[in-house]
């Protein structure tokens, strides 16, 4: 019963059909909703979906709605990822020197929807992206690119970065990642991830490595 | 066999059968700014910076096209949006033109022949054509209706709209494809020999084969009959082998296909029905030394050049400003080594 309800819920996910995933969430996790139950399913879920990504069996559209959808049904069970001062988050995310968010939506609904509270900084320049990092003192920060020329520039961002006492970890990502994994040593990022659900359990080991 | 020039070339191979040798698309855009040592906003600002640079290039390179493309959010500054230029990489869209869900129902098609940077590309077209006439493929670009909603509303917004909004999605498919027919044609009158129709949110990276075959599919189809002239689609480094049933009956010639594709598969799922178009890496290629420019030359002929049907490139549509002049020089050198046909390209465990 379980597994079929898990097997539901994430075909829900995957057709973008947020009723039918409210109803099938709200029958697999009972009532009063068990914690265990619903982070289960939903991580569950999106762990799978995430590796199908990485297999070339999900599309990015899929991965994108199952994201929005799972941070919507989990944002009543966990308010502080959207009502904490975001300044006590100790991770940040911004996209740099581009205008597409898309990548960094999936990324932050992904981590929203595992309970994790982000600093969600939208589109930054350089300058913006290390000043706002050294000033909020996040320990993670996730960069996200588009194009081969912003993904060069995490190179100097973080040089800055560390010579201004950043001792914390950088994950990148976007497309010249995943097509140039070379990059990620280039730029002197510390990791980039396959998927968004790698992304979550990256920054989950991080946390617990980078002194608070 | 005589050598043939380059438009016989690639209607030879469009034919399924062999020519002199595989043709080649070396798709280079910001590259002709180097050439006339100038900065890509000013390269880009005038029709003759292009022009000269891609005379330039196919000099210098001796490859199968000219390519006067300026840059895709050409199309979005038609519409009124933001065009930001760096200083070493494409043009790029800023802030999305739409800014709100109802401001999609005032969008309306730009007028072909009264917006200014449109007619930079339709000049650059008609130079490139007196130039070369019949002899050389002139590729004109036009980014599907289905795609360019990415840089009109921004991704997210779009595909929200695009699973949860079908009135506006629809509003906005009319409006993109009145202006996308109107634009490819003004390309095709003013000299181009095709349309690249350039539709990434189709690839089964971004969207699933179903969606595409209730959505993107069906406005190729529509779009691509009323444009009157050959086109390709490229799907801008996105993965295709799951359309090899669909996207011969949208009316296409070509396929653009993704880098991390196998291209025997490919040539396999499209033989006959399709050429295919790529699959060098534009990206790890800036770190290309020589004998790896021939290893990916041989890998890409070795798959897909027998019996025509390949149009060798890269994968993306453009090769990244960052790829040296040294390995441009080096891939068009073993193509005019491992691609004469008869293909004599030895085993690349050899």
């Amino acid at each position: 019963m379980e597994t079929a309800l898990a097997h539901n819920f994430q075909e829900a996910l995957l057709g973008g059909d947020r009723q039918i995933a409210t109803d099938v969430l709200s029958r697999a996790v009972g009532n009063p909703p068990s914690m265990d139950a619903l982070e289960k399913i939903v991580v569950t879920a999106l762990d799978n979906i995430g590796a199908s990504w990485e297999r070339g069996e999900a599309a990015l559209s899929q991965v994108y709605m199952s994201g929005r959808i799972c941070e919507e049904l989990m944002s009543p069970y966990f308010p502080h990822t959207d009502d904490a001062p975001l300044s006590q988050s100790r991770l940040a995310i911004a996209v740099l020197n581009d205008h597409h968010l898309l990548g960094k939506r999936i990324v932050l609904s992904f981590l929203k929807a595992s309970g994790l509270p982000v600093q969600d900084w939208g589109t930054c320049t350089e300058d913006r992206l290390v000043d706002q990092t050294l000033e909020n003192g996040v320990d993670i920060l996730l960069i996200s690119t588009l194009m081969l020329p912003s993904a060069l520039k995490v190179g100097p961002v973080g040089k800055r970065l560390r010579e201004n006492g950043f001792t914390g970890k950088i994950i990148v990502g976007g497309a010249p990642f995943r097509i140039d994994p070379s990059l990620v040593e280039e730029v002197g990022a510390d990791a980039t991830a396959d998927n968004a659900m790698e992304c979550v359990k990256m920054v989950k080991r991080m946390l617990q490595e980078v002194p608070a | 066999m005589t050598a043939m020039t380059a438009m016989e070339r690639v209607l030879t191979t469009l034919s399924f059968k062999e020519a002199d040798r595989v043709p080649f698309f070396l798709l280079l855009t910001m590259h002709g700014a180097r050439e006339l040592g100038m900065g890509i906003r000013e390269y880009f600002s005038k029709a003759e910076h292009v022009v000269e640079g891609q005379l330039r290039m196919r000099a210098r390179y001796g490859h199968d096209c000219l390519y006067p493309f300026f840059h895709a959010p050409l199309e979005v500054e038609a519409f009124g949006g933001e065009v930001v230029y760096p200083e070493d990489g494409p043009p790029n869209s800023g802030a999305p033109l739409v800014r709100s869900f109802e401001d999609i129902l005032h969008i309306t098609p730009p007028p072909v022949r009264q917006t200014p940077c449109l007619q930079k590309v339709l000049a650059a077209i008609s130079a490139l054509k007196q130039n070369v006439g019949d002899t050389v493929p002139i590729i004109g670009v036009a980014v599907s209706p289905f795609s360019l909603p990415v840089m009109q509303l921004g991704f997210e917004r779009y595909l929200d709209i695009m699973h949860e909004r079908e009135d506006l999605f629809s509003h906005l498919m009319r409006v993109n494809e009145a202006f996308c027919t109107q634009w490819a044609n003004a390309q095709l009158e003013a000299g181009a020999t095709a349309i690249c129709y350039f539709d990434p949110v189709s690839s089964p990276t971004i969207i699933p084969p179903e969606k595409y075959m209730q959505t993107g599919f069906q406005i190729a189809r529509r779009t691509l009959a009323s444009i009157n002239g050959p086109t390709a689609t490229h799907f801008a480094s996105g993965r295709t082998l799951g359309l090899a049933e669909m996207l011969p009956e949208t009316g296409t010639a070509i396929v653009g296909v993704g880098m991390d594709e196998d291209l025997t598969e490919l040539k396999r799922a499209y033989g006959g029905k399709l050429s295919l178009l790529g699959n060098l890496n534009g990206i790890t290629m800036r770190h290309w030394d020589k004998p790896e420019c021939r290893r990916q030359v041989r890998r890409a002929l070795t798959a897909a050049a027998p019996g025509g049907g390949f149009i060798l490139s890269d994968s993306h549509g453009e090769i990244p400003w960052q790829v040296p002049e040294q390995v441009l020089e080096n891939i068009s050198e073993a193509v005019r080594e491992f691609g004469r046909y008869p293909l004599a390209v030895p085993s690349l465990n050899a």
